[in-house]
């Protein structure tokens, strides 16, 4: 069979883009803008990488369907919403980064989120093992960087270490697990891995492999017991960098690790209604999932950081997005995929707002939130969006993910569903500390001193372009899970 | 039905005249008590021509008016008017304005007292004419709100917890008195009197209820029972009734013992007589014991105070005990052959002559002793006067004969009733006689007493002093009632008159079902 | 007919409105916020008069909204809904009126209050199970905002506390509702639907999804022993709040208790009615009990609140056609007089003395300084006494005959209900307003401190004539509701309910 190069860079236009955008921002920030203020600089950059993230979606919506390359790559729905969405996110990370404190290199903060991007965009569209770690790793090691971008703040140092050290374990443990599935099936392809993993008892080495990648996966979502890294990484991180991370970072990570769990390793699932029969990764998921939801709830109660507690809830919300995805085998990936999609809409506008305040100020703590609603009625009320669609709060996008989600939970019956009533009731909880965030916000005075809060056109721009999005794919759900 | 809603207007009259006192609030303390003077008198004026229309023969309730209201309840707007309702429509008539007179001299503030006080002679009214449990019921729970604040806004010392009592003790028989009638009307599925008195007479009602099983039919029974024995008051429910009379001013406390108190006796006799001959025969020998302990612990209780007002309060209770004495009698004897029907007419006639002369003595009695406490400055104790008589000898003959009326002296209006229960409570209960003897010895004691201490003797405690006699506004009140005190005594046909068929229809049915 | 949705669209818009009329000023925002529901509340009048009453729902709006998982945008009306529309227009308006002293970031409060009337008339008009539930979300966190930032004694607590039972009961809700729509594949939340799919489940499923989803609804309607936010939470709360939250808000819950719950399961409802009607009863005792022992005069309106919502949700036990039309009609006149008590506490009473404690109220001689007041907190406790000749005669008679039917010994604990009402009803009253000694002949007493009070604006005089006027009209003629609701009640899904009950 031919290699389909001409196949191959046709697809992959929306990446080169990126790349070259990136080169283009950095080569600018070299020669013509050497000695302009930061700001400056910042928004040249943020200009070209906008550009270059626009073109490469309309790329994508314009650009093939189906497998690539031989199979290595496939652009299907799932694929094509994935790389959307992450596109989608990146811009308004630029966005929102345009507003926030100008970092001390700004080109180069650009093009590494540009390549973040591009790795985020290749891990969601591989079917094959070898080019899945390399997409991942080259988007971690952009992450890596950007969040110890902050070189006046001890705690962004610390963060990307802790970050850099796990996430290089998790890796180590990914690849191998994936040379035990090789070495197993004989294959890297995920379809074919499917077919030859049919049988009815997965064999131990198979379970080892597949809980090597369950490693991976689970820190790569934040999901307890894998979530360590998170707290410190979302609180010393620079707050476009956090968004990244937590938004785009999370909808590429759980579309790879679902396409290979589903269609990739489906066979070794194990039961669904009852996790006596038959071992299989399903009860593991559930485990981690189970712990996620609990143990991200209750310790986001005790709180007083607000990036600590954005970082428990991300935790929480991991195990929901886990239980959406033990239940894509029956109900399919759309559920999971608006949920994820829509958790990052919202988590890329909330540190917007905590990025537009740092600028002014400090943003650490709930109580600095204090009187939001009269320092700056537009954050406040985009921040009440995004924090009450990260609640479930109908009629916003984050309370039909998560009916999608449950609902698809409910029909797989046995410990999913039980996952679901424990996921509905720790809701309640979660609405507490939510409630809590804007109740500094909305209700409490401001503190004497407090100034108001002026935010970049731009900034605004994006925040509201974020919350109006939430608020459409809330009051129109099939937007996206019609596509499906 | 009668063309013209004659019955609507008597009741609608005095609460018209409420809501212009209540729109005007421009008008002059004279105008206010001119205004609701005229408007009480309506009653009395309808009253006389009912009394002319009356037609005395019929045993039926005649000037009807019913009309649907409520489909989903089956309640109708239906009033109407029997020779036993007519009494209290006199009665009504004759004592609201009356009390008004009495209490100009007391409140500064007569218009919002006169429009509270319309306000309860209206919903009396309305008591005493309707014939559908759901108007009735408002009337009946209505008229506690303007007493309570008849009571608590221009009542004694006490009056706040007299006040409070008195609700709560009539609410709370009410809410068994209105579960009685949940359950009746789920037996049933209609609240009309008329035709639950049909039911309750052929045993059809007795047998769906005892289709509850259980104790519930008896609970049904008891709370319509307990809804009425505390507005009698029937012992020993009758607690709130010696504070809220003693603390309510003269003219409240005139119309609370002369009509209110007979709203029990009408709930007893219209309601639950017809509907549960049954198990009012059954119980009928603790009812009976009860109605005793009424009589002779009111009289005896009576005896033992030294505050006038509460005295007389508690001869009330002596003098409505009787009435349910009677009734309790007659039940006792249901079943039995018809020798005992001709007691049976002679109870039933003197518990309606009881009711409508004890208003009248009553209403005389807490007039007198209004006039007393006003004299001596708010002390109304049976030490603070003594020789009244020579400071005042008209207002002295004048309350001696209320006196000896409520002491039952022949020749007054009181003999005839207490005479004719007596005779029929003999014929039905012998054994029950000698102990309500005790009550009329101990009546005769008290009343004998509290002439001879107030009145008699030399000229003592308030009576001192200056002790004007009798004026303008006393003689208004109290001439009337003296005069219908002989009157009644005389011709005491001019109210059997009335309600003779009737007694004769109720005492012939008093076989059980 | 399809006015009706106009009145969740009209409110959302005059939200929006209201606070950008905030930001010019308070009057601005309040004038806004009257116009707009007292127009919505036109518009469910108008709609009344058109109505047709019929045993089935008529569909206003059917539209699929979300495909993949079944859920439709149906909008639909039965006597039932419309008499609860007809009262949610009443008590806004009403809140509207008696929250004209609001100046402190008043485009924001009546913002706020607008988007929880939305959400109450969505609420009414669904008649898909999860818009239903979208709605009753909705409603959830203006309720926060506006105890916590309006509020008075321990807002936030209060705020939190009530926020948090809400939504905990419509998590249960979820659960069960999602429970039942995965039995079915996913076809739909229609209520049919869903009691069809129930049917077809086990019998110890049926009966949790039961207990979850009617307990879940309960909670909001302030069942005994879930309440105790119901007392804390309208008592932090300012006043046109409370009014909406005990008046219409907690009437959310039992009409998902009957629209949704009650037919869902018929197995379920008989397993948990003999329940449901005694934690009915106790709490229509129990509440009146605390209610005579309180000091602060809106703690005594708040726990009577919870007494009479025992009345609706015995109402709704006893399963038969009286139970019901009573309970309804008890939705109603509870609503009307709730809204009015919590009126001359909260404006009337409390934002002049800044005291709500009895001990100092009866120091002061209210009665003679706000004798308007005095008038209309004496008719509102009689009416909330059930006294006859106002709505809630009629509503607590239907009941007590339902209940009977159905149970002899329910009616009769609810009667004794009643004499405790009229207890701490006329403690509150005598304490509050008639505290002082009677005036001695000659007018006022002599050497009474001169407190100057400021006198009962038109606003307040307009919201309490039009309560007193609603409660005095349905006391009288309670036909005009009655004549929407019985119909309602032959809908094939209430008939199974009623037959499939206790006999």
């Amino acid at each position: 069979m031919t290699p389909d190069y001409a196949g191959l860079f046709f697809a992959l236009r929306p990446e080169s883009l990126l790349v070259l955008g990136a080169l283009a921002a950095l080569g600018l920030d070299l020669s013509v803008l050497r000695g302009r203020a930061a700001g400056q600089r910042l928004g040249c950059a943020l200009a070209i990488g906008s550009l270059a993230v626009l073109l490469a979606g309309l790329l994508t919506w314009t650009g093939p369907r189906g497998p690539v390359f031989g199979g290595v790559l496939v652009l299907d729905t799932l694929a094509l919403g994935t790389r959307l969405g992450v596109l989608g996110l990146t811009l308004l990370t630029l966005g929102i980064a345009r507003g926030g404190k100008v970092p001390s290199q700004p080109a180069e903060y650009v093009a590494m989120m540009l390549f973040a991007a591009v790795g985020l965009l290749l891990m969601a569209a591989v079917q094959q093992l070898l080019l899945g770690f390399l997409a991942l790793e080259l988007a971690s090691l952009s992450l890596y960087v950007l969040a110890g971008f902050d070189r006046t703040r001890p705690e962004a140092a610390e963060a990307a270490l802790k970050y850099f050290l796990f996430g290089t374990m998790a890796a180590a443990f990914l690849l191998f697990g994936f040379s035990l599935v090789y070495g197993l099936t004989g294959s890297i392809e995920l379809p074919q891995i499917a077919a030859r993993l049919s049988g009815p008892v997965p064999s131990p080495m198979l379970l080892v492999a597949i809980a090597m990648i369950l490693v991976a996966f689970g820190f790569k979502s934040a999901a307890a017991p894998f979530h360590l890294w998170a707290p410190d990484v979302y609180q010393g991180a620079p707050a476009p960098s956090a968004a990244l991370i937590a938004s785009a970072s999370k909808l590429a990570g759980f579309a790879l690790f679902s396409r290979l769990l589903w269609p990739g390793f489906g066979a070794a699932a194990g039961q669904a209604r009852s996790f006596a029969g038959g071992p299989g990764w399903l009860p593991a998921v559930a485990a981690v999932a189970a712990a996620s939801l609990l143990l991200g709830n209750l310790a986001a109660l005790a709180q007083s950081n607000l990036r600590r507690l954005l970082a428990y809830s991300a935790i929480a919300h991991a195990g929901a997005l886990l239980l959406g995805v033990m239940a894509a085998g029956q109900a399919g990936f759309a559920p999971l995929f608006y949920y994820a999609a829509t958790y990052g809409l919202a988590t890329v506008g909330a540190f917007g707002v905590i990025a537009a305040l740092e600028r002014e100020g400090r943003c650490e703590d709930i109580a600095d939130l204090a009187g939001l609603h009269r320092r700056s009625p537009l954050l406040a009320g985009c921040l009440g969006v995004f924090i009450l669609s990260l609640a479930g709060i109908p009629p916003l996008a984050g309370f039909f993910g998560k009916l999608a989600v449950f609902a698809a939970a409910f029909r797989m019956g046995g410990p999913a569903a039980w996952l679901a009533v424990l996921a509905i009731a720790l809701s309640a909880v979660a609405l507490y500390y939510y409630l809590i965030v804007l109740k500094e916000a909305w209700v409490a005075a401001p503190t004497a001193g407090a100034r108001p809060v002026a935010v970049s056109r731009v900034t605004a721009f994006t925040l509201v372009v974020a919350a109006g999005l939430i608020v459409g794919f809330g009051l129109e759900p099939a937007l996206l899970l019609g596509r499906f | 039905m009668s063309a013209v809603p004659v019955l609507s207007l008597l009741i609608f009259a005095p609460w018209l005249g409420a809501a212009l006192l209540a729109g005007c609030p421009q008008l002059g303390p004279r105008s206010s008590r001119a205004l609701a003077f005229a408007f009480s008198l309506t009653t009395l004026a309808v009253a006389l021509w009912l009394l002319g229309s009356f037609d005395r023969a019929s045993t039926g309730y005649q000037f009807v008016e019913r009309h649907d209201w409520i489909a989903a309840l089956h309640a109708h707007y239906h009033l109407g008017l029997d020779g036993f309702s007519l009494l209290l429509v006199l009665l009504v008539g004759i004592l609201a304005p009356l009390s008004l007179l009495a209490s100009w001299r007391q409140i500064p503030d007569p218009r919002f007292f006169s429009l509270l006080f319309l306000l309860l002679q209206g919903a009396t009214l309305g008591v005493f004419l309707a014939l559908d449990f759901f108007h009735w019921f408002i009337f009946w729970e209505l008229s506690l709100v303007p007493a309570y604040f008849l009571i608590r806004l221009w009542g004694g010392a006490g009056s706040a917890g007299a006040a409070y009592q008195f609700v709560i003790y009539t609410v709370g028989g009410s809410a068994f008195l209105l579960l009685g009638f949940v359950a009746i009307f789920a037996a049933t599925g209609t609240f009309d009197f008329v035709e639950l008195a049909r039911l309750g007479a052929d045993g059809t009602l007795a047998a769906r209820l005892a289709g509850l099983g259980g104790f519930w039919p008896q609970a049904v029974f008891l709370g319509v029972l307990l809804g009425f024995a505390v507005k009698v008051p029937l012992f020993p429910f009758h607690t709130w009734l010696p504070p809220a009379y003693a603390e309510a001013p003269t003219g409240v406390s005139m119309f609370l013992t002369g009509a209110m108190s007979k709203m029990g006796v009408y709930g007893f006799l219209r309601l639950l007589w017809p509907l549960f001959p049954g198990p009012l025969h059954a119980a009928a020998g603790p009812l009976l014991a009860l109605a005793l302990g009424g009589v002779v612990l009111g009289a005896f209780s009576a005896m033992r105070q030294t505050d006038l007002k509460r005295m007389i309060a508690y001869s009330s209770i002596n003098h409505l005990s009787y009435c349910l004495l009677a009734l309790f009698a007659v039940s006792a004897a249901s079943g039995r052959s018809p020798p005992a029907g001709e007691a049976a007419a002679a109870a039933f006639s003197g518990t309606l002559l009881q009711v409508f002369n004890h208003g009248i003595s009553a209403a005389a009695l807490f007039y007198g002793v209004g006039l007393l406490e006003a004299r001596a400055g708010g002390r109304r104790g049976l030490g603070d006067f003594g020789g009244v008589r020579a400071a005042a000898p008209v207002f002295a003959g004048l309350f001696g004969i209320a006196m000896f009326s409520s002491l039952g002296l022949p020749g007054l209006n009181g003999f005839v009733g207490e005479f004719l229960i007596f005779r029929g409570v003999w014929g039905l209960q012998a054994w029950a006689v000698p102990v309500a003897c005790l009550g009329l010895f101990a009546t005769a004691y008290f009343l004998l007493t509290f002439w001879q201490r107030v009145f008699h003797g030399p000229r003592a405690g308030a009576a001192a002093g200056d002790f004007p006699d009798v004026s303008g506004v006393d003689f208004a009140v109290l001439v009337p009632l003296v005069a219908l005190m002989f009157l009644l005594g005389v011709l005491p046909q001019l109210l059997t008159g009335l309600f003779n068929p009737l007694i004769t229809q109720w005492a012939g049915h008093l076989s059980l079902p | 007919m399809s006015l009706l949705p106009w009145t969740i669209f009209v409110s959302l818009a005059g939200a929006l409105l209201a606070w950008a009329a905030g930001r010019r000023s308070a009057r601005a925002a309040r004038w806004t916020a009257l116009v707009v529901t007292a127009g919505a509340w036109a518009l469910t009048l108008l709609a009344a008069t058109r109505f047709v009453p019929g045993p089935r729902l008529q569909t206003l709006v059917d539209l699929p909204w979300i495909p993949a998982m079944g859920i439709r945008c149906h909008l639909a009306v039965d006597g039932i809904s419309l008499t609860l529309l007809v009262l949610t227009g009443l008590a806004a308006t009403a809140a509207v009126l008696f929250s004209w002293n609001i100046r402190e970031r008043a485009g924001e409060f009546f913002a706020l209050l607008l988007t929880l009337v939305a959400g109450v008339y969505g609420v009414f008009l669904s008649a898909d199970a999860l818009l239903f539930f979208v709605f009753y979300e909705i409603a959830i966190v203006p309720k926060y905002f506006l105890i916590a930032t309006w509020g008075s004694t321990n807002r936030e607590y209060g705020a939190m506390k009530l926020a948090l039972y809400s939504f905990a009961g419509s998590a249960m809700v979820l659960a069960g509702l999602l429970w039942v729509y995965a039995g079915g594949d996913g076809h739909g939340f229609g209520f049919a639907e869903l009691a069809q799919t129930a049917a077809g489940l086990p019998r110890h499923q049926q009966i949790f999804v039961f207990a979850l989803v009617f307990f879940g609804f309960a909670t909001l309607a302030g069942i005994f022993p879930l309440h105790t936010w119901a007392p804390t939470g309208h008592v932090a709360a300012p006043t046109g709040a409370s009014m909406l939250l005990a008046g219409v808000v907690m009437k959310l819950g039992a009409y998902g208790c009957l629209r949704v719950a009650l037919p869902l399961s018929a197995v379920g409802f008989a397993f948990w009615q003999p329940t449901i009607a005694w934690l009915a009863v106790i709490g229509i005792v129990y509440a009146g009990l605390v209610a005579l022992m309180q000091d602060d005069l809106k703690f005594v309106i708040g726990y009577s609140s919870v007494s009479h919502m025992g009345f609706v949700l015995l109402g709704l036990a006893a399963a038969n056609a009286q139970g019901f039309s009573g309970a309804v009609l008890q939705m109603f006149s509870h609503g009307v007089i709730a809204g009015l008590l919590f009126a001359v506490v909260g404006r009337m009473i409390y934002d002049r003395t800044h005291t709500r404690r009895l001990s100092d109220l009866r120091a002061l001689p209210l009665r003679r300084l706000l004798p308007f007041a005095a008038a209309v907190f004496v008719i509102a406790g009689i009416a909330s006494m059930g006294l006859p000749g106002f709505s809630g005669f009629p509503a607590e008679l239907t009941i007590l005959i339902g209940a009977w039917k159905a149970a002899p010994v329910w009616a009769a604990i609810a009667a004794l209900g009643v004499l405790v009402a009229a207890a701490f009803t006329l403690r509150a009253i005598q304490l509050a307003f008639f505290g002082s000694a009677p005036a001695p002949a000659g007018g006022t007493g002599a050497g009474a401190p001169a407190i100057h009070l400021e006198p009962i604006t038109l606003a307040e005089k307009a919201g309490a004539l039009l309560l007193i006027g609603a409660t005095v009209l349905i006391g009288l003629k309670p036909d005009l509701l009655l004549d929407w609701i019985n119909p309602a009640l032959q809908s094939p899904l209430l008939q199974s309910v009623m037959k499939g009950g206790r006999p």
